[in-house]
Formats: structure tokens, sequence, C-alpha cells
């Protein structure tokens, strides 16, 4: 949703980025205002997952040019467990497992970091035990989930549930989904999809990384952008992702292509 | 490996200061002579001077084991002082009269040596380099019929049990380290639980090394008649020096029937400096005997500390259904080298036995399992189940898993469970990225790795662990 006095929660200016030396992102620019919901589009090595490791400070990823402030402060200042409580969450695109640690073990410490954060009261686990069971409804979740291994011998869809789990009991800033769609059923993906809309407020921002149209029908973009080679080449309304559907990637490419040849020209 | 990584497992040692007493020292070197003189300072009979130079003449005929998967330069056993005690200022009759100076030593290691003080109602023999420096709830204990203390005095005041087990368990050609011990042995803790008799508290015994250039030998013997049962904890640290000390004890336990034994340790030795200079040779041997039908011996080691550990806490499982149990955290970090297991030995039927080891390697350690199961023809029913885990913090560390199995009875139960996994940059930025930091994420996930084992430890010591190992690897990951 676009609203009148939203406020810049994350400003992207000229990213570069490079993981084991090779280039991913090559001069990427990238707003977003409070309320907003943006879906990132793009073919296959386009550089989508990268930027999205890069923000939440993956380690493995070199930033090596450009500026990103996240409400207002420089994000590259924050490591990522700062970043993390500052609000910025990321779904991961393929969940990890932690085996020997209880679910609720793992949750409860997330949250109760954050509550101290915010200097607030931690919840102690009977507390959390209420507090968590209540954000499962949400997802139809299984309260055996809890007792598991954090991720282990979930299925794919369990995983996903799972962080949109940890993003209902964080209540990020700004929500990053890698691909949180990719694996799921249709039931899975309307009930990730309710999730995540139940979520949104005027306050904080979603940022979809997708391939498919398929979760837009679902939560719907205000914002689409097509990536490629590390930058965003095009931005639209939710009707563009319906157009790339149809239509594919090539075109938009070749048409980026046009524009840069006529800007040089104009220049 | 992550610099945040290497940070936390990088972590000082805490109790490597030295307390400056006067200690009675012995010249270094091992004689016949040192055995007289180590005798005689101990005023003890006749029996026990020829038990030791048994075990003496026969470690003279042995060889150091080669077959342990560690490496070291010879050990000089010439320059070792085998007698090292605080002086007493006087005979002590009670806590108040003991040397301040001590007092202050276990105070800082968290021991409680005043009754008044001390944890929960567990009785503390401390030993300090050679000797039993003090035993707390003696007396309340005696009224149940329990005898705990120094093996010294048990020596004195119940000479036939001790005449009657001592090296019944490991005799004292066993192998080299414990032959070793039988011939120079100077403390250590007894403990005799009558008949019938539960004891009412956790035993516990506090081991520290102090005196430079002094090894530790010390005897524990652990004796639980019919239907009897106790809980026995030991802890171990020593100072920070820049020489090796050697620490070769010997554990002996006995259940007769119905009896269970529960033998627990948390091991801080000092490991060394980063570059792997210094820190203490931990060869002991410790042996349980399930002598009575029914009986039950189960063992839990927490692994931390020395150089060098070479250690097979083992069961021999001789009375019809009885249990042996094992259960390990082992973790090494810089330089360390462990090589550790058990040895499950059914003879008796219907005899069970459960091993559980939890091998954790950081730095350029290496760390090993070697486990022996063996079951005789005459081990009807036996059954028995391990599980081998190796987690590997960074990329320089080893673990290796040596399972031996024989088994001679063909309709025994054997099972067998390995597994190696890694803590890696993706688990960690994945609990950075709910806003956890490292070294809160390694320890949850240690524990995670280690809950099984720290299940079986008594309350306090299983929180003591986990500080311990949250400790102990600070700085590791990366």
């Amino acid at each position: 949703m676009i609203y009148q006095d939203s406020r810049t929660l994350l400003e992207v200016r000229g990213l570069r980025a490079t993981v084991s030396g090779i280039e991913i992102l090559k001069g990427l620019d990238f707003t977003v205002n409070s309320g907003e919901v943006h879906a990132i589009m793009g073919p296959n090595g386009s550089g989508k997952s990268t930027f999205a490791k890069v923000l939440a400070g993956h380690p493995a990823y070199t930033v090596t040019g450009g500026t990103v402030s996240f409400m207002g402060r420089n994000l590259f200042d924050l490591a990522p467990e700062e970043r993390a409580r500052a609000g910025v969450f990321l779904a991961f695109q393929y969940p990890i497992e932690i085996p020997g640690v209880a679910n609720s073990q793992f949750l409860r410490l997330a949250y109760n970091t954050l509550q101290a954060q915010r200097g607030k009261d931690e919840l102690d686990p009977l507390e959390f035990d209420d507090f968590v069971r209540e954000k499962m409804k949400l997802l139809e979740m299984n309260p055996d989930f809890l007792d598991r291994s954090v991720n282990e011998g979930f299925s794919g869809g369990e995983k996903k549930r799972n962080e949109i789990l940890q993003m209902a009991i964080l209540e990020p800033r700004l929500a990053i989904l890698d691909e949180t769609d990719s694996g799921l059923d249709i039931d899975a993906l309307r009930i990730v999809s309710q999730g995540v809309n139940q979520l949104a407020n005027p306050e904080s921002a979603t940022v979809l990384v997708t391939h498919y149209q398929r979760l837009l029908n679902y939560i719907v973009p205000d914002f689409v952008h097509v990536m490629e080679a590390g930058r965003i080449i095009k931005t639209g309304g939710k009707e563009l992702a319906l157009e790339l559907e149809t239509r594919g990637y090539d075109w938009v490419g070749a048409e980026h292509l046009e524009q840069e040849a006529a800007g040089r020209v104009a220049a | 490996m992550s610099a945040v990584l290497q940070n936390l497992v990088n972590q000082p040692y805490k109790h490597g200061f030295v307390t400056d007493i006067e200690s009675d020292v012995a010249p270094r070197g091992l004689s016949e002579e040192t055995i007289l003189m180590i005798s005689a300072k101990k005023q003890e009979p006749e029996w026990l001077l020829d038990f030791r130079l048994k075990a003496y003449r026969q470690w003279l005929t042995m060889v150091e084991p080669a077959w342990p998967n560690v490496k070291y330069p010879p050990i000089d056993f010439q320059e070792i002082s085998y007698y090292a005690a605080p002086k007493p200022k006087k005979k002590l009759s009670s806590m108040d009269e003991v040397d301040p100076e001590l007092l202050r030593t276990f105070e800082k290691l968290g021991v409680p040596m005043h009754e008044r003080a001390a944890l929960a109602g567990v009785a503390v023999d401390v030993i300090f380099d050679s000797v039993s420096v003090t035993t707390t709830y003696k007396h309340k204990l005696a009224e149940v019929g329990i005898i705990f203390g120094s093996i010294s005095e048990a020596v004195h005041e119940h000479p036939e049990l001790v005449k009657k087990y001592l090296g019944s368990v490991v005799p004292v050609g066993d192998n080299f380290y414990a032959a070793l011990n039988s011939a120079v042995f100077t403390d250590g803790s007894f403990c005799f639980i009558p008949k019938g008799v539960k004891c009412p508290m956790d035993l516990s015994t506090y081991f520290r090394i102090n005196t430079e250039g002094s090894g530790q030998f010390e005897r524990t013997l652990i004796i639980a008649e019919e239907g009897a049962s106790v809980s026995y904890l030991e802890g171990c640290t020593a100072p920070r020096f820049d020489t090796n000390q050697l620490h070769a004890a010997v554990v002996e336990l006995i259940a007769l029937d119905n009896a269970d034994i529960k033998y627990s340790t948390v091991q801080n030795w000092y490991a060394g400096d980063e570059s792997g200079v210094g820190g203490i040779y931990n060869f002991v041997t410790k042996r349980g005997l399930c002598r009575g039908v029914n009986s039950r011996i189960s063992w839990t080691q927490v692994e931390t500390g020395s150089a060098i550990t070479w250690k097979y806490p083992s069961c021999v499982l001789l009375g019809d259904n009885s249990v042996g149990e094992f259960y390990s955290v082992a973790v090494t970090n810089h330089h360390q080298q462990a090589d550790t297991g058990t040895k499950m030995i059914h003879i008796g039927r219907n005899t069970r036995s459960t091993i559980v080891s939890k091998g954790i390697s950081a730095g350029l350690s290496n760390n090993s399992y070697r486990g022996l199961v063996k079951v005789a023809p005459s081990a009807e029913g036996a059954r028995n189940y391990s599980q081998c885990d190796s987690m590997l913090i960074g990329d320089r560390c080893s673990a290796n898993t040596f399972p031996y199995i024989q088994v001679r009875n063909n309709r025994a139960k054997v099972e067998h469970e390995a597994s190696t996994s890694k803590i890696g940059e993706d688990q960690l930025f994945l609990f950075a990225q709910r806003g956890i930091g490292a070294e809160e994420a390694v320890s949850m996930i240690i524990n995670g790795f280690c809950k099984d084992v720290f299940q079986q430890l008594p309350m306090e010591f299983a929180v003591e662990a986990t500080k311990l190992l949250g400790f102990k690897l600070e700085g590791s990951v990366g």
C-alpha cells in the first residue's frame, strides 16, 4: 500500500558487490518507503538473491561500491545481527538446518534478544509458548514444530512457513522474502501469503524476490522491478508482472539497451 | 574461518594462577628409593609398599603405548617430581586451621571447602598436588555408614577394604600408566557405600595441580555394596606453566548386586597456550566392574582441558543383567589432542551398554573417539548401542572415530551410529539474521549437539559444563 505520509525506509544508490571476486551487483538503485510492497523479478543469475543477502550482511559477499541507508543510518556500519535488531529481516530461500537446537528455543532467543534491544521485557518459556502458539495459528502450523530441531527434517513448505513464523515473531520494519514461493504447493502458498498480508502495516515494508508472477496474485505489489546483470533496469506497477509472465524478460533487456543507446546519443 | 569465530574460541584459561604456598616437594626422579620415600612419608603398611614395588618392577619392563592417535615428544620420567604437598602448619582438626592461602585458592576456583558454604549439599574431597586437603560432610556421611575421604586415610582406617579392592579392577600391570600410578600414587578419594545405603548427597573430588614439574598420580576407589547407590563428581584444574605436566590417575569402581554408581567428570586441566606450549598430559585409566547382578555403572565426562587426553572409562559387565553407560563430550581447540572413548566388556547374560560420544574440534586440534564393544560367548542376550558424533569448527582441525566391535555370541545385538557435522558460516548467518550474535549462536549449537550427554550430568555440573563449553569455544567460529 502506498501511503501519503510514508517515509523512506531503505535507499540504495549505485550498489556494487562481489562474491569470490566476481562482480554480481553493478550499480543498483532502489528505494523503499514504509507501507510499500515491492517485487523484484528477473532471470536466473541476475543478482536478486545476492542483493537480498548483501542487505542482510552475509559474510560471503563483499560490498565494493555505493551506499545503502536504512531508516537514516548507514547500513554498512552495522554488523549482520545489528541489522536484524534494527528491523531488517531476510526470509531465506534455503533455510538451513540446525540439529539439536529446538525451534522453540531458537525462536525465543531471537525474540528476547530483540525485546532486550527495544528495552522491553523478555518472555519466559511459558509466556513465550502462549505468544508463539498464537502466531502459529496465523500460519496454520502444527505446535509440534516447536519441539523439533530448527528446520531439521522439515519439508520445503514447512521450512518456508517457519521463516514466516520468525517474521511474525520479530515484526521487522523491512522484510525481504527471498523466493519464499519456490517449493510451495498451492495451499502452502495461500497460507504463507495470507500470513505476509496480515503482517503488513503502514510502518513497515515488504520486498519480494521472486521468479514467478504466481505469488503476486496473493501478495499484490505496489511496484515491480526487473533486475538484470546486477541492476534494476525497469520499474512498473503490478501489471508489469503480468506482462513479464506472458512476454518473458528478453524484451525488457532489449528496451533497456535501446534507452541507454538513446540516452548516449542525447548526451 | 571468520574473525568472529576465531575470537570466540580463543578465550584465556581462567584457572591458570599459581598458589604461593610452602610445599614439601620430592626431588625429581623415580627409583625404588622414591617409592620407599613416598611410602614412608605416608607411613604405609608393608602390603601397600609391596603393591607399589610390584607395580614399579612391572612398569620397568613395559613400554609407553604407541597406538593412540596423539603425538608428543618422549617423556623423561626422571624429570618429574613424584611428590608435592603443601606443608601443614600443624595437624588440622577443623577447617578453620586450613592454610588461608589454600582456602583462597579453592574459593577462587569456586570449590566450597566450608560445609556451610557448600552447594546444595555436595560433599567434597579436595586434593592439592599430591595430598587430600580436606573432606567436607565426612561425619554426616559416617552416620549412615558411608566412608568418604582420602585414600591415604582409608589405608590406615579401613585397611581391609582397601586391600581387598585396590587393584581388583585395574591390576598393577594393566597398562604402562596404570603401572606407574600403582607405583607412585600419592592420594585420591576413597568411597565406600555399605549394603542397602543410597548416598544422601553427591560426593565430589576436586583435583588441583599446583607445583611446577610435579606429576599428579591420584588413585580413586569407589565401592558400592549390594543395593547401594552413589553419584560421584570429579573436577580438575591446574595453573598455566610452559612445561608439560603428567597426570596419570587410576579410578576403580566396584558395583555389587543391584548397586548403582554414577561417575561424572568435568575435566578442565590447563590445555597449553595457543601455540601448543605447556599443558597437562592426561593419561588416565578408569574402569568400573559391574560385579553383581543388576548392577549399573554410568560414566559421564566432559573433557575440555589438557594438552593431550588419553582416557577410556570402561565397564566390565560381569553380573547378569548389569548395565554400563558412557556419555562423553570431548572438546579440543588450538593444538589439543584427545584420544578418548570407552570399552564395554559384556560377560554376564543380558548385559546392556550404551555409548554416546560427542567430539568437538576447533583450531588445529585433533579429536579421536576410540571404543571397544566386546561380547564374550557367555553374554547371552547382550545388547549395545553406540552413537559417535563429531563436530568440526573451522577447517584446520580433525575428527576421527575408531570403533572396535568384537562379538563372540551370535545372538548379541550391537548397533553403531556415527555422524560428522560442521558449524558453518550459513548456520551462523541464520542466527545473526535473527539478531543473535556469534557467541550465543555457537553456544546454542554446541549445547544442542551435546544435549544427550549434558542431560546425564547432575544439575550444578550441567550448568558448569554449559558455561565451560561456551567459554572454551568463544572465538573459535568463523
